[in-house]
């Protein structure tokens, strides 16, 4: 669980993004902002964070080192924008949910499609900002390469 | 388009090209006039290109592949990524920057590649910086630059806009633009454009040049917008263009009034660039490291004042000073109007045009407990390559002024 404005530089510092090695990416990510995170997380955890998740840069290996980590889903109140859509185009989920009671350790199942997030733990549904149409589907074809592959183009 | 609502200027923009009267919350499908991505973010959308079937670009006299941000490559991982990179442009017959060309937005400037009213994408956060020339340009990914890449086409939402009036016909001395923009990110705070756009008004614009312009909305990425544009009034090109100017009645999410004539000099504390101050408060600061260039401040005009300030002077012992021109023009001008000179012998550092240690990956990483005052645009911890440094963000002339005396320092108070 993090706070408000984790920047992309905290994601995953500059020195490290000239690579097309997804497990470099991997090792590093998170490093400077929680020196535990590659030790604590395993894969299928979610990151829940505060406002402006990802904001700063537009490297597109911020969402690649964090779903490569085995993220399984990013919950904010909202996202910095060229980060939701990134995160969107490479298929990894991420929800905007305005209010919620998540805590750390707690149990959680999501349904992109309906928007929703269940907390077993707690027993709670929280629901998630309404994507777009075209965003939903991108993320519903696992990405923009392809949904692209699929459709051949747009369709809003 | 008859019977219209009032339109701002990224709603007639995106308007014109969708064909559709469109306005905020809508979503539409545009042809994108221009695309480009530099080493950081070519390599992954090259391969994202590919992976989407992709063998002919869609644009290819539209589309630029510029390395910048580890130029030139510092290790063997990063020029094999160049490698690709030229390979890529040799085969798509694309446009293509090899190093020492300069920052991808300044480049796009110098070579005319964008135009206004024009849709720009960039795999770039900064490329909103295209809005000083009246064009709709928002910084994207690698994936969603592929697809552009590919179908010459993009998805957007139509965003609302801010509007900011500036108000005032001249600036105080020591006071510039860069001034001006760390207001504006400190009044919106770093998330509080986001998904906006974030649109300039106000008679000060008529005494504003091109590279004034740039950094205003250069940093509207620091404010979390999707693009910023400045209304053409008093832009000046040197070919001729069809200006998009708001309408009257154009509605607006929130609109902000800065009274920029009486401004004076601001800062950047560590670690956020919207957590701004007068530079008077932090004075006296000891600094060691000073940094000017990026696409927000290393123009010719940026230059020049700093060396107005370190002209017949000399940088003291324990502080260094590294300045990397914007592009190979902007090198080439300060080259002949004796501005490199100047700098050089004040102590400076001329380092290759391009993004230098703004990004952190070479070409001026500083140490432990280091203190930085750059003319850059992003001081999050450890974004110039070291968590343990501290990195101030100010103008050139403020930079300029506080290397010399080793200490953060008033440009007006320099002597």
């Amino acid at each position: 669980m993090y706070g408000d404005n984790i920047d992309t530089d905290r994601i995953i510092p500059g020195k490290y993004t000239k690579t097309l090695d997804l497990s470099t990416l991997a090792a590093h990510v998170m490093e400077d902002l929680d020196p535990e995170f590659s030790s604590r997380f395993k894969t299928g955890d979610l990151i829940v964070a505060g406002d402006n998740f990802g904001c700063g840069s537009s490297r597109e290996q911020a969402p690649l080192a964090l779903k490569s980590a085995g993220v399984s889903l990013i919950i904010a109140r909202f996202f910095a924008r060229i980060f939701f859509r990134n995160a969107i185009n490479i298929g990894l989920p991420v929800l905007e949910v305005p209010r919620h009671n998540i805590q750390m350790g707690d149990e959680v199942y999501f349904d992109l499609t309906e928007g929703k997030v269940m907390n077993h733990t707690r027993q709670e549904v929280y629901r998630a900002t309404p994507l777009p149409p075209v965003m939903l589907n991108i993320m519903q074809e696992g990405g923009l390469v392809p949904y692209l592959k699929k459709h051949k183009d747009f369709i809003i | 388009m008859i019977n219209m609502r009032p339109q701002t200027i990224a709603e007639k923009i995106l308007s014109q090209h969708s064909g559709q009267v469109l306005y905020a919350g809508e979503l539409c499908v545009v042809p994108v006039d221009g695309a480009m991505a530099t080493d950081t973010t070519a390599p992954l959308a090259i391969q994202a290109f590919r992976e989407m079937g992709g063998e002919r670009l869609a644009n290819p006299d539209r589309f630029h592949l510029i390395i910048d941000h580890a130029a030139p490559a510092p290790n063997e991982r990063i020029a094999n990524l160049h490698r690709m990179m030229r390979n890529f442009a040799q085969e798509t017959g694309c446009h293509f920057y090899d190093i020492g060309s300069g920052i991808c937005h300044q480049v796009m400037v110098d070579h005319h590649r964008v135009r206004p009213g024009e849709i720009f994408m960039g795999a770039d956060s900064h490329t909103p910086t295209y809005g000083a020339l009246n064009a709709l340009a928002c910084g994207v990914g690698s994936t969603d630059l592929a697809a552009v890449m590919l179908t010459g086409k993009i998805w957007l939402k139509v965003p609302s806009s801010i509007r900011v009036n500036l108000h005032g016909h001249r600036l105080k001395e020591g006071v510039s633009a860069k001034d001006i923009v760390l207001e504006v990110v400190k009044q919106l705070t770093i998330s509080g454009a986001t998904y906006q756009s974030v649109e300039y008004h106000g008679e000060l614009l008529h005494h504003l040049s091109l590279s004034d312009r740039m950094v205003l909305c250069n940093m509207v990425a620091e404010m979390g917008a999707k693009t910023g544009i400045v209304s053409p009034e008093g832009l000046k090109l040197p070919y001729n263009f069809e200006p998009v100017f708001a309408d009257k009645e154009a509605i607006y999410s929130r609109t902000l009034d800065i009274d920029a004539g009486s401004l004076v000099p601001r800062i950047a504390i560590p670690h956020s660039p919207d957590d701004v101050h007068d530079v008077s408060t932090y004075a006296g600061t000891p600094v060691s490291y000073g940094f000017i260039g990026t696409c927000t401040n290393g123009r010719l005009n940026d230059l020049q004042a700093a060396a107005a300030i370190l002209k017949n002077k000399k940088i003291p012992p324990g502080v260094r000073l590294v300045i990397a021109p914007a592009s190979r023009q902007v090198l080439l001008e300060a080259l002949k109007d004796g501005t490199i000179e100047t700098l050089i012998q004040a102590g400076a550092s001329i380092i290759n045009s391009g993004c230098g240690p703004c990004v952190g990956t070479h070409d001026g990483v500083p140490g432990d407990g280091e203190v930085v005052i750059s003319a850059a645009n992003r001081n999050f911890r450890g974004r110039m390559g070291n968590p343990r440094s501290e990195i101030y963000l100010a103008s050139p002339a403020t930079v300029a002024a506080s290397v010399l005396h080793g200490k953060i320092t008033l440009p007006n108070q320099s002597e």
